[in-house]
């Protein structure tokens, strides 16, 4: 498929009807849906025939976009009710098959070892470490919830078998840089893009409200083999 | 939510470190739907289902079709591939509960979606 041709359908995806400012909800435009998905599937071979989770899914943009460049699972994680029931309607106009699971992905990330030496099992999704191939966000900011973008992006490198896709405040590149090291993952900057708010929240005073954003890959080096 | 889903999440209710998986199913309404198979992709799920989790799971739900055991060769074993293919991704819950074998905490499942989120409390 080509990336016009998937701009294209994406202009179908139902957005948010009542966007909670609370929650951040500002839905991915077609435009860089596409080249995101369009991009992980052609230059990295991250989507066909994968299992792909979706943080954050809202109205699903970004699994619809994927399936339809051939990932074989999709699930998606939201905390909000309406915006899955939303995705859901997009999936089933879509004729795409996607699960969805209701959760709150804000609650900082445990220590992954707790005082005894278990692996501590914080948050539903677990079981899920290293079964999703691909992990794609487009998360919080952290504009109403400070941190929010740092503890989304965090638990999707968590949850990766392979590769997290996700857009921050360029602002926050550097920050972001300094961290991936320390988490022991790759992070290329794959492109610097403009990504105009107002079009989701009308109440912006300002005629535009562009914001400088970056399109960012982080790749998990596979880890050492066991040796017994 | 289809079943390849459900085996992959657990109770996370404070405190409830062990014994938390897999959620037991009850009073469920499953759907079966036709999918597209792609063998590519349940060679790659093989090392990731939670096999024996699912093997129990679905003897809970009448479904008995799936060996005790993965079998040797699963990986080119077409048949079962195909009793593996509809399991995981044909067979849809659509609501019911998930209850936790350990602590007994239900989790709703509505509209085919898992609610995972806790009260204050719990988390
Ligand atoms: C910027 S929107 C992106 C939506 C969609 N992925 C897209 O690309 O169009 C952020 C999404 O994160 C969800 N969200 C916000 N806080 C959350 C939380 N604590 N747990 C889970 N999801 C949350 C919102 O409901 C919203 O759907
Ligand atoms: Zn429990």
């Amino acid at each position: 498929m080509k990336l016009k041709e998937l701009e294209g359908y994406l202009q179908d995806v139902a957005v948010f009807t009542d966007p909670k400012i609370k929650l951040e909800q500002y839905p991915t435009t077609p435009h860089l849906a596409a080249r995101m998905l369009y991009t992980a599937h052609t230059t990295y071979d991250d989507i066909e025939n994968k299992a792909v989770g979706d943080m954050g899914c809202g109205c699903g943009i970004l699994s619809i976009a994927a399936a339809m460049l051939g990932s074989s699972y999709n699930v998606g994680f939201d905390i909000d009710p309406d915006a899955i029931a939303i995705a859901q309607e997009n999936c089933e106009e879509f004729e795409i098959e996607m699960d969805f699971i209701l959760t709150d992905l804000s609650a900082a990330p445990a220590p992954a070892i707790m005082a005894n030496g278990e692996e501590n099992a914080r948050g539903p999704y677990e079981m899920m470490k290293g079964k999703l191939d691909t992990i794609l966000m487009n998360p919080p900011f952290g504009t109403k919830l400070k941190g929010i973008d740092m503890v989304f992006l965090k638990k999707g490198i968590d949850l990766a078998n392979h590769a997290v896709y996700s857009l921050h405040k360029t602002s926050t590149r550097d920050h972001i840089l300094k961290k991936a090291k320390e988490w022991g993952v790759e992070c290329e900057v794959v492109a610097e893009l403009r990504y105009n708010l107002d079009k989701s929240y009308k109440f912006h005073k300002k005629q535009s409200m562009d914001i400088a954003v970056d399109f960012l890959r982080f790749e998990k080096k596979p880890r050492p083999e066991k040796r017994d | 939510m289809r079943l390849i889903t459900h085996n992959m999440l657990q109770c996370h209710v404070k405190g409830c470190n062990a014994n938390n998986f897999p959620l037991e199913l009850q009073e469920v309404v499953l759907e079966q739907e036709e999918a597209e198979m792609n063998e590519d992709f349940l060679r790659n799920m093989l090392t990731k289902i939670e096999y024996d989790a699912l093997v129990a799971t679905c003897l809970k739900l009448d479904i008995n079709d799936l060996p005790a055991t993965i079998p040797a060769d699963a990986a080119y074993n077409d048949e079962f591939l195909q009793i593996l293919h509809r399991v995981i991704l044909e067979t849809h819950i659509k609501s019911g509960k998930m209850v936790c074998p350990n602590c007994q905490h239900n989790y709703i499942i509505r509209d085919g979606i898992p609610n995972m989120l806790l009260a204050e409390h719990e988390v």
